[in-house]
């Protein structure tokens, strides 16, 4: 009866309060609060960066990670690579009645682990229980503060013509994997999600290069997405070869049997950079030595025009456009 | 109009499944259409099944062709 | 590195030929959407003209199957279950995406096999797997039916919307809209049907026919043959795909087709009705065949402004089209062209064919 979570967990009262304290504080340790008020108070002083996002993924464990490491790597690498060292996070389920109590105790565990990672402070949350059937297993938001040094605040640095275009490792690792366990495909461990926090390598990196002009985590819509948001903001063309984007090689035979191209699928552990071209390999070295960045390559660079093409291994060259539609598997 | 992509066999299962290679993984397919495939062999994979198994004679022919093209020029 | 030499040599080899107008068909959808990938375009003279063909099954399905699948779905309370981009295709009134939004079951599968394992895991649920494709997929559909009867599934149905190329091919080639001086014959079909498949068709209108792969260096020699074909006038059916495609094709996938479905006429978006151009289950399957089973009315009504007919007939390009780019996007896509990735107006779109122009 009581290994599920019902509409009483939800309640506000007693069973709420006990949610949380038997699971949600049990396990968040040093990591959470131990006062519950009804907001935390913070001390700031400085420049922060400060942003959010819900999390919604189905199968909600997948092979390298769960929804709870996806939600604290997912803010803080957005945190991270707006040059921001994450501080505090928020913490918000809305958890389906029935779902498991020993599942959310592992996503609560997770989401620990994750948090000691990011070394961020959990400092406020809230936990909701909608009826069966109104949400698939649990849904988390995160918000989350850091902050920004001057050195690390890229924002104001102009791209231009000749600079290169980098990316700290393979593409489409997480986007492909979910979408293999999604069909049912039988695979194995090594097909797995990305998801690690690669912020922490964009702040070191920011920290040193100053070189650095713009970085963004190719989430949904891949790095494709990132590439043409980049001309667009910045009115400028970009080239990159196909040869030069690493990719699995799981990865590479997988998009060719889903009939996806890699550079549209979704990554949770990997950063996209633009430097200055004199910078450019130190930053790769500086890469190469991390252990978020082993696979890290140079792929590109910015060019004049304002699209984004993509140079093929056979030595022609196509539009790179925006993610247009719903990744699906084709058969034809 | 239909997406085929040549994988190795590296597994034959019960029921007319096989394991095909994919990078460092593998993937489960059909081999109904396909009974003779050995492990070692390339099929060409559609919709999770190897509708063919391939011939080592990979372009042979179009490399020939380009070689000629070179020895002309 | 050898093959974007090997490339080079061969396309200067095809513009040094290629000393008059010569159009191409691809029957193929894949064909189109690799020729895209690959600017493959970009590296042919003027005088060589690809004209996309209606060989795309998600393209080619006639609204008044999309229409009756989902008011099969809504009248009858069934899941359904088809492959990847048939989810966006537009109906009178709306998509299977729409479906699953108003709250009815959609799966996507990439093995039509994975629809045993829906049914089974919830069998008080009737399901209908929408099978969609030409040869090439149809073999792996029959096996699908087939095993799902061994093992006694009684809450999984068929929907055939499945098709057979040659039958369009015929239907392109008779309407005489287009010049064709040669066709890129496609690669995976010849891989069921044979090289022999085909003979029927090259007997009758007698123009280069050359059986072509998906890789660029494949696509490449296909069409150096058919451009020689039609350059030197010597017509010719040839298998420039020989590492997949044999005189006979695959026997064994043939057989259990034709255990499980027989030739019948079939509704083309485009085209029309072309008899014999589909598959319908055969009698001992005529049990699970959504439908009879679950029979529903439709009004079906053509899209407003949409030239999918046109384009997939090679009558047009895309770029001819009123709607495409403004009205009708990948994100928004008026007719089903634009839904699949295979679709001409999709490839145009995505990978820039304007500049190819």
């Amino acid at each position: 009866m009581n290994d599920v979570i019902l509409l009483s967990h939800g309640n506000g009262g007693l069973s709420t309060k006990k949610l949380i304290e038997d699971i949600i504080l049990k396990h968040l340790g040093e990591r959470g609060e131990k006062e519950l008020y009804d907001a935390a108070v913070i001390n700031m002083k400085g420049r922060y960066a400060f942003s959010t996002d819900s999390f919604v993924i189905s199968p909600i464990f997948f092979n390298g990670g769960d929804i709870g490491k996806l939600a604290v790597d997912g803010t803080c690498n957005d945190l991270g690579v707006m040059g921001a060292r994450p501080l505090y996070l928020s913490l918000s389920f809305i958890i389906e009645e029935g779902f498991k109590l020993s599942d959310f105790e592992r996503v609560v565990k997770s989401i620990k682990e994750a948090a000691d990672e990011n070394n961020v402070s959990i400092v406020t949350g809230d936990t909701k229980v909608v009826e069966k059937g109104k949400g698939d297993g649990i849904f988390i938001n995160t918000a989350g503060i850091g902050i920004i040094t001057d050195r690390r605040d890229w924002r104001d640095r102009k791209i231009k013509e000749g600079d290169l275009v980098l990316v700290s490792g393979t593409m489409g690792d997480h986007g492909t994997s979910i979408m293999l366990q999604r069909l049912g495909i039988d695979t194995t461990e090594e097909v797995r999600s990305d998801v690690a926090p690669s912020g922490l390598l964009g702040v070191e990196l920011l920290d040193r290069f100053s070189g650095i002009k713009f970085m963004r985590d190719p989430t949904r819509g891949g790095l494709a997405t990132v590439l043409n948001e980049v001309a667009e903001m910045y009115s400028v063309g970009i080239e990159i070869d196909e040869e030069r984007v690493p990719v699995k090689g799981w990865v590479k035979e997988a998009t060719e049997v889903l009939g996806i191209e890699p550079y549209y699928i979704a990554n949770e552990g990997k950063i996209v950079v633009i430097a200055d071209k004199k910078e450019a390999e130190d930053i790769l070295s500086y890469m190469h030595s991390h252990p978020l960045g082993k696979d890290a390559a140079i792929i590109g660079e910015v060019t004049k025009g304002k699209r984004v093409y993509l140079r093929t291994k056979i030595g022609t060259k196509r539009i790179l456009d925006f993610l247009k539609k719903d990744l699906l598997p084709r058969i034809c | 109009m239909c997406l085929g992509v040549p994988m190795k066999v590296i597994e034959i299962k019960d029921d007319d499944m096989a394991y095909v290679e994919m990078g460092n993984s593998k993937m489960e397919i059909s081999i109904a259409f396909t009974p003779d495939v050995k492990v070692g062999d390339y099929v060409l994979v559609h919709a999770g099944f190897a509708i063919r198994v391939l011939q080592e004679d990979d372009a042979l022919f179009i490399r020939k062709l380009v070689s000629e093209y070179e020895n002309k020029n | 590195m050898k093959t974007k030499t090997d490339v080079e040599k061969l396309a200067k080899k095809i513009n040094e030929i290629a000393t008059e107008p010569v159009s191409l068909m691809e029957f193929c959808g894949t064909h189109t959407h690799e020729i895209f990938r690959y600017g493959i375009r970009g590296l042919l003279n003027k005088n060589i003209k690809l004209l996309s063909g209606p060989g795309c099954p998600v393209c080619v399905s006639h609204e008044e199957d999309i229409d009756r699948i989902i008011m099969m779905a809504k009248k009858y309370n069934l899941g359904v279950i088809t492959f990847g981009d048939m989810v966006n295709v537009p109906g009178t009134d709306g998509s299977l995406n729409d479906l699953r939004s108003w709250g009815y079951e959609v799966h996507v599968v990439y093995s039509p096999i994975k629809s045993i394992d829906i049914a089974e895991k919830n069998p008080d649920k009737k399901y209908v797997l929408l099978g969609v494709g030409f040869e090439t997929t149809v073999p792996t559909l029959a096996y699908t039916i087939k095993k799902a009867k061994e093992k006694g599934l009684k809450n999984l149905y068929y929907y055939s919307i499945n098709k057979l190329t040659p039958p369009a091919m015929k239907a392109i080639l008779d309407m005489g809209e287009v010049k064709i001086n040669g066709i890129i014959g496609p690669g995976h079909v010849s891989t069921i049907i044979g090289r022999k498949g085909w003979m029927p068709i090259f007997k009758e209108y007698n123009i280069p026919f050359v059986i072509t792969g998906f890789e660029p260096l494949d696509i490449l020699y296909g069409i150096y043959l058919l451009v020689k074909g039609v350059i030197e006038k010597k017509p010719e059916l040839l298998n420039a795909y020989p590492r997949s495609v044999e005189e006979e094709g695959n026997k064994v996938a043939q057989e259990i087709m034709y255990e499980v479905f027989e030739v019948d006429d079939a509704l083309w978006r485009g085209l029309g009705l072309l008899k014999k151009s589909g598959l319908s289950l055969k009698e001992e399957y005529r049990d699970i065949d959504a439908k009879i089973k679950f029979p529903v009315e439709v009004n079906p009504k053509p899209i407003p402004g949409c030239r999918c007919g046109e384009v997939l007939r090679g009558v047009i390009t895309p770029l001819e089209c009123p709607l495409f780019g403004t009205a009708c996007t990948p994100e928004h896509p008026v007719g089903p062209c634009m839904v699949s990735s295979e679709g001409a107006c999709s490839a145009y779109y995505l990978y820039g064919g304007d500049e190819y122009e």
